[in-house]
């Protein structure tokens, strides 16, 4: 698979202190990573590393395998830091055809990108009449115009409203239905399990993950159930040997498992022993649950 | 390198401001044939200054170039501005994240502030030209064409100044404190002259050697002041008993200095803009 972006241990320390800390992930091509970390983790530190906005301390990165200067490669790359950035005097099309000329790709593009981002009939308006959202809609447009090999968006919803929080969503789960590789870091975990495959976690600059969305916690999932008979219901779960912990809230009893198990394998093991259940679901854990565990366990470790 | 140009080429021509300083600029320089009829009267004597010789070839070339380097502050504004803007609106973050490099973003500002000087140096060839072919006495080729290094001078001047615009603009990142920081820094320059010529070097040259090495000193070095060069100025001088034996010449020594001081601002700039995180 082809590497778009490496980071080998890189670090980034203001003053005393580190922002980023021996930080090394990859993006491969053809999948939506997030990058997820509560405020202040280092997300944008990090983006603006490899955009050659911010200087690395020590350790490195490689774009396209090292293949060409940073600068050479960021050509290839459709990226949108926090605000929305662009000459506020100039109307949206003369803004996107300066981009155009910065990264040496044509024009025509121009009025396909705004289209997509729902902004054509505003194309001569001055960019300092727009919204917030409208900002955030042009800055994708502009991102978009040299058909990017990876397109990264650090909290492109940020201070939006509903609709707009919606309409970037759509924008975005379009484009990455269309095969192009996105890098989104957000530390809103919803919106990352909604479009991402692949997660670094990262919290004060250092990584706690990264890999596959699913696979975050070694984790079977677990079940919730319900029964009229509840104190049966916890004495016989007890003696299954493929469910750990069993705890009791809001009327449920949660089983997590030790080993997979599948929902039927459960219910025919209750039956036989004389109990049917009122209720029976088999869960994994949200990313929202899933993050929290992971973060726990760091910080007992 | 067009690229470049092209690049601060749209992202000038769109700004109302920089557009009506720039306009503004080249009407005023058009304006200095304006001073022919300035006339003023000193007790009894009329004084016609057209009448003066100012626009006689060569001395012209001299005295234009030294009132049109006056208003360089025109496009000084638009240089600094030109430069902050890009940080009070971030989208020198937003041009390095295009793919844009450090270095070219320097030198697309750099080849901006030369196409102005040339321009400038274009603009006042002909505008020279025209006055001087309508006024002068002397109408002969050699010597309409002498005394051009005045016209070399300006240009080193006029880039010298824009580029040390530039790096304030970069070093104080909002153009009104950078313009403040401007005249603050001609000040301290007449102030260490002062300073120097009046209490440590007391009678003596040193403290002048010393101070042509400034920016700000050598870049008015460049060109000296033409009206004491005027023949009403040299006999009411020698009629009072003064004696002015100025040197008037432009030095390639002074043409180095400034040279010098483009090449540090230019590189300062890009050192700074390499060492901040934006």
């Amino acid at each position: 698979m082809e590497t778009i972006l490496s980071l080998n241990n890189l670090t980034k320390k203001f003053g005393r202190i580190t922002a980023v800390d021996d930080l090394s992930f990859s993006i491969e091509k053809g999948n939506v990573y997030g990058i997820l970390g509560p405020n202040g983790s280092g997300k944008s530190t990090t983006l603006g590393m490899v955009l050659n906005v911010v200087n690395k301390t020590s350790g490195n990165f490689q774009w396209f395998d090292g293949k060409m200067s940073t600068h050479e490669a960021l050509k290839k790359v459709g990226a949108i830091i926090e605000h929305p950035n662009f000459y506020p005097y100039m109307t949206a099309e003369q803004n996107l055809a300066l981009v155009c000329k910065i990264k040496g790709t044509n024009k025509s593009k121009i009025l396909e990108k705004l289209e997509i981002v729902g902004l054509l009939d505003r194309k001569d308006s001055k960019f300092k009449t727009f919204s917030l959202g409208m900002k955030q809609r042009l800055a994708i447009a502009s991102a978009l115009l040299n058909d990017p090999e990876i397109l990264i968006l650090d909290e492109p919803t940020n201070g939006l409203d509903p609709q707009g929080i919606h309409q970037i969503r759509e924008i975005i789960r379009k484009i990455a239905s269309g095969g192009t590789t996105i890098l989104l870091a957000s530390h809103l975990l919803d919106e990352v399990e909604k479009v991402c495959s692949h997660v670094v976690i990262i919290r004060k600059g250092e990584k706690l993950y990264s890999g596959p969305v699913d696979q975050i916690i070694n984790s079977f999932g677990f079940f919730e159930l319900k029964a009229t008979d509840m104190t049966r219901l916890e004495e016989l779960l007890q003696t299954h040997p493929k469910i750990g912990k069993i705890t009791t809230n809001e009327g449920f009893i949660t089983a997590i498992l030790d080993d997979p198990m599948e929902a039927d394998e459960i219910n025919s093991f209750l039956f036989e022993k004389g109990l049917s259940l009122s209720y029976l679901n088999k869960r994994k854990e949200s990313l929202e649950e899933q993050f929290l565990q992971l973060t726990n366990q760091t910080a007992q470790n | 390198m067009l690229r470049l140009l092209e690049i601060e080429y749209n992202k000038l021509r769109y700004s109302r401001s920089a557009r009506i300083l720039i306009i503004t600029y080249f009407i005023l320089i058009t304006f200095i044939a304006l001073i022919a009829s300035i006339e003023f009267n000193i007790g009894q004597i009329e004084f016609r200054v057209a009448d003066q010789g100012i626009f006689n070839f060569p001395y012209i070339w001299h005295f234009n170039s030294y009132i049109a380097a006056i208003l360089k502050l025109f496009l000084a504004i638009v240089i600094v501005s030109m430069m902050s803007n890009e940080y009070s609106n971030r989208t020198i973050k937003q041009n390095l994240i295009d793919g844009l490099s450090k270095k070219e973003f320097i030198l697309s500002k750099f080849l901006t502030v030369i196409v102005f000087s040339g321009i400038s140096t274009l603009f006042l060839f002909v505008v020279t030209m025209i006055l001087g072919l309508s006024f002068s006495d002397f109408n002969e080729a050699s010597i309409i064409f002498s005394d051009l290094e005045f016209l070399l001078a300006y240009f080193v001047k006029l880039t010298g100044f824009f580029a040390f615009c530039m790096f304030l603009g970069i070093l104080v990142k909002r153009s009104a404190f950078a313009l403040g920081f401007l005249v603050v820094w001609a000040i301290l320059e007449k102030i260490l002259y002062a300073f120097l010529n009046f209490k440590v070097f007391k009678g003596t040259d040193i403290a002048t050697e010393i101070m042509q090495f400034f920016p700000l000193e050598s870049i008015s070095n460049l060109i000296v002041e033409p009206f004491s060069r005027l023949n009403a100025v040299q006999t009411a001088a020698s009629q009072i008993g003064g004696e002015l034996d100025k040197d008037y010449g432009i030095h390639w020594y002074q043409l180095l200095i400034v040279i010098v001081w483009i090449v540090i601002f230019v590189y300062a700039s890009l050192i700074l803009l390499r060492k901040r995180d934006l």
